[in-house]
């Protein structure tokens, strides 16, 4: 497909100057797919996304197009995919009217996103059916065996509903028991014990000591312990799987940034959209206002205000020109450039960051859950109880080898882990639906518990505690007439002072003919006068530039001959950042404040929010290296952050939370996303997660208690199946309505 | 007693249709967009696909 002929238009019209929001459109034609029966297919990952209307919108949008064969939309992922026949539909053509409609749209890695499907949650769902079934229809069965134990049903039809149940437990356990049988096969080969051990052995030998029991037509029969069992840690996996499946999810956002497309011009002067990772060294590739640097490189043509927040933290657009170095990640914000790519993007920044997330999650997934050091100690003990017993029975009380085996059997069938199973994993979902209506999403299970016994908490400047977004400050000494005068200008600018003053006057007209001159500004006409608005020497501003408050941000507008207006900015501290700083403080926790920023705007910043220690002008290693200082002293290190650079750092550290502003590398790398504008959050999450840790501790408490009440009775033989029922399911409901205590907390009100 | 003889099949046969009809569901992706599937229920857009302008 030729690509050039679609993109040569827009290529023209890349220096003229733009509305704020029609960001240039990359071509995911490097990601179309071609299906066996001869359609194509494109996977976007399309943001802003939300409702009803969305979908609608969307899919009947794409539908209309023509050659267009199907849109679907999957809200809960966020992921398009959209089939086409022969070439009447281009791919960029698709991400236009997307974007027309109002959603951003970007391609996504075909391969990642063909890994996406979640087979495993289907299997576990298909095993939790069956067992589920299984145990239902076994348990009324046992139910009149049970009722009927009183002489009233005869040995004959007890014996046929035994049979029953076997015909039904048997294929049930076979099918549901997988997940576990394979884990313990697995862990045995690598002798080691796991959680599945014991519940592996423990259906196998009741459905065996059952069926031997019913060939020799006795009273007791384990099948619905059997099923029970099977039915309710299905349910505690499931539970697990989905949380660690979401995080996963989120995690290939990640790739999906990495699957970015780049110009490139060819030697002819022609210009052809590339996939980012096919780019070599020596290539010029051709970065519109909007675009992302894709890789390191070295501008060769033209100037422009750059945007580096990703990679730095500073806030502050630089301007950079023909020889100047920029990053990979690096936004071009005003004018456009060529640049002369001086590595792949394996070795450019982005790849060095997500090399560092890498080593981060490595290092995280050392981490020893909860439920998994319950099970360290639980397993040899369970076992050498039940070995105990049969030696007990069959040596010292003499009681021939089918009661001692029995009676071991027994011992492994109620201590078998259905409270412990189900413990953590509840607990787990509660709390995260609870965070969820708190506006923090929790991207896997295990985060809370990390998060719960942090004791030092690091925050990110800019676009953290900050909002990362300029705001006008000096609005009330600017006349009216001015303002409506300046917005027209500036709403022809996506610079980020621009879109401040823009914002300020809300909407209205734009200028005509408005250039902009990257370094300097934009000027136009505006009301058949000429206008400026930029930096203070280009506009006309006189020497009080100099004299300005310290650090501060401005911008100035000149119409005509008048006397020029100085306008200025400054990057608002969020407005509940001193309130959760001394929250965490008042809960013995340390807060420091880690900045890629310069020293002066940090210390405004970190005095203002109430934070003693704080450290300006440090690199992605230095962050990391900051965490692990601590962490060698013995600390636990939450850290919270939005950037680019902060990235490795949220990877690293021992939990971490992220804005739901922030970069998608630093989202992906995050445990936490919290929304809105609000720090608040932040502690909501670490309270919860604190209370979390606690219900944890209390369910597998109980879980010991239970033990330590139902053991006894198995090892002295006294346990029928009807008291290991009750014991199994009494002990699991206990549990999950525990759990279900964190749900009911007061909620406190949301800061919109 | 006799009884037992059909009534358990009969139980037996309609807990498995319900298992099966769950297993189908799983299978043919009904719980991949359990939002979506929430907000389409609202959507009557279906009705005029047809005549949907080009």
């Amino acid at each position: 497909m030729s690509t050039a002929d679609i993109i040569s238009p827009e290529f023209a019209a890349a220096d003229a100057p733009s509305f704020p929001d029609d960001a240039r459109i990359a071509d995911p034609a490097p990601f179309v797919r071609f299906l066996p029966d001869g359609t194509k297919r494109l996977d976007l990952s399309i943001s802003g996304a939300r409702c009803g209307g969305c979908i609608v919108k969307i899919e009947n949008g794409l539908g209309a197009m023509s050659g267009v064969e199907a849109a679907r939309l999957n809200l809960s992922t966020g992921r398009l995919c959209v089939t086409w026949r022969g070439d009447r539909v281009a791919p960029k053509a698709i991400v236009a009217k997307i974007t027309d409609l109002g959603f951003r749209a970007t391609a996504f890695d075909p391969v990642a996103a063909q890994s996406e499907e979640d087979s495993e949650g289907k299997f576990l769902l298909r095993c939790l059916a069956v067992a589920g079934f299984a145990a239902a229809n076994i348990m009324l069965l046992s139910v009149a065996v049970w009722a009927g134990q009183d002489g009233e049903m005869g040995p004959a039809t007890r014996t046929m509903l035994h049979w029953v149940s076997a015909a039904i437990a048997l294929p049930a356990a076979a099918f549901a028991g997988r997940p576990f049988f394979r884990s313990a096969a697995g862990a045995l080969k690598a002798r080691r014990a796991n959680m599945d051990v014991p519940i592996s052995l423990a259906v196998i030998l009741a459905l065996g000591m059952s069926v031997y029991e019913t060939l020799n037509h006795g009273r007791d029969a384990y099948f619905d312990a059997a099923a029970m069992l099977l039915f309710f840690l299905l349910i505690g996996r499931y539970l697990d799987h989905h949380l660690r499946a979401k995080a996963r999810a989120s995690a290939k956002k990640l790739l999906s940034l990495q699957a970015s497309v780049a110009t490139r011009l060819k030697q002819d002067g022609d210009v052809e959209v590339v996939s980012a990772r096919d780019i070599e060294p020596g290539d010029q590739i051709l970065l519109a206002p909007g675009d992302r640097a894709p890789v390191n490189g070295c501008i060769v043509d033209g100037g422009s205000d750059v945007d580096i927040s990703l990679v730095t933290g500073e806030s502050a657009p630089v301007y950079k020109k023909a020889g100047d170095k920029l990053y990979a990640g690096v936004l071009n914000l005003s004018s456009r450039l060529i640049l002369e790519a001086r590595a792949k993007t394996e070795d450019s920044l982005i790849a060095d960051l997500t090399r560092l997330i890498e080593a981060g999650e490595q290092a995280k997934s050392n981490y020893v859950r909860l439920a998994d050091r319950a099970a360290a100690l639980y397993v040899p003990l369970v076992h050498s109880l039940a070995l105990l017993t049969f030696a007990g029975w069959f040596f010292i009380g003499d009681a021939g080898l089918r009661v001692s085996i029995m009676n071991a059997v027994a011992v492994l069938i109620i201590t078998c882990p259905c409270a412990l199973g189900l413990a953590a994993p509840a607990v787990q979902v509660v709390a995260t639906g609870r965070l969820f209506r708190e506006g923090v999403l929790v991207k896997s299970g295990d985060a809370l518990e990390r998060l719960a016994d942090v004791d030092a908490i690091f925050f990110d400047k800019t676009g953290t505690l900050t909002l990362g977004r300029f705001r006008l400050t000096n609005r009330d000494e600017i006349p009216q007439y001015m303002m409506k005068k300046a917005a027209m200008l500036a709403r022809a600018s996506r610079h980020p002072l621009a879109r401040a003053i823009a914002e300020a006057a809300g909407i209205g007209p734009l200028a005509e003919g408005a250039t902009e001159t990257p370094g300097c500004g934009i000027e136009g006409d505006v009301h058949g006068v000429l206008a400026r608005l930029g930096r203070a020497e280009w506009v006309g501003g006189n020497g009080d530039s100099v004299g300005g408050a310290a650090g501060a941000t401005e911008t100035w507008f000149q119409i005509g001959d008048a006397p020029p207006v100085r306008f200025l900015f400054e990057d608002l501290m969020r407005a509940d950042a001193r309130e959760t700083v001394r929250a965490f403080k008042d809960s013995g926790v340390v807060v420091e404040m880690l900045s890629g920023d310069l020293a002066a705007p940090a210390r405004h910043i970190a005095e203002a929010a109430g934070i003693d220690q704080w450290r300006a002008a440090l690199s992605p290693e230095d962050k990391i290296a900051r965490l692990d200082e601590l962490g060698r002293a013995g600390m636990k290190v939450a850290m919270v952050g939005d950037g680019l650079n902060d990235a490795p750092s949220l990877a690293a550290a021992h939990a971490s939370l992220s804005p739901g502003s922030a970069a998608d590398a630093s989202q992906a790398a995050a445990d936490f996303v919290f929304q809105g504008d609000s720090l608040a959050p932040v502690f909501a999450a670490y309270e919860i997660s604190k209370k979390a840790r606690r219900r944890m501790v209390e369910n597998f408490a109980f879980a010991a208690l239970y033990n330590a009440c139902a053991i006894p009775l198995a090892v002295f033989g006294v346990v029928t199946p009807l008291i290991a029922a009750l014991a199994m399911s009494g002990s699991s409901i206990i549990v999950t309505l525990n759990a279900l205590r964190l749900a009911s907390g007061p909620r406190k009100a949301r800061v919109q | 007693m006799t009884a037992l003889f059909f009534l358990i099949p009969i139980a037996l046969f309609l807990g498995a249709v319900g298992l099966a009809a769950f297993i189908w569901s799983v299978k043919s992706g009904q719980y991949e967009d359990l939002d979506g599937a929430a907000e389409r229920v609202l959507n009557d857009d279906d009705l005029d696909e047809e005549d949907a302008p080009e």
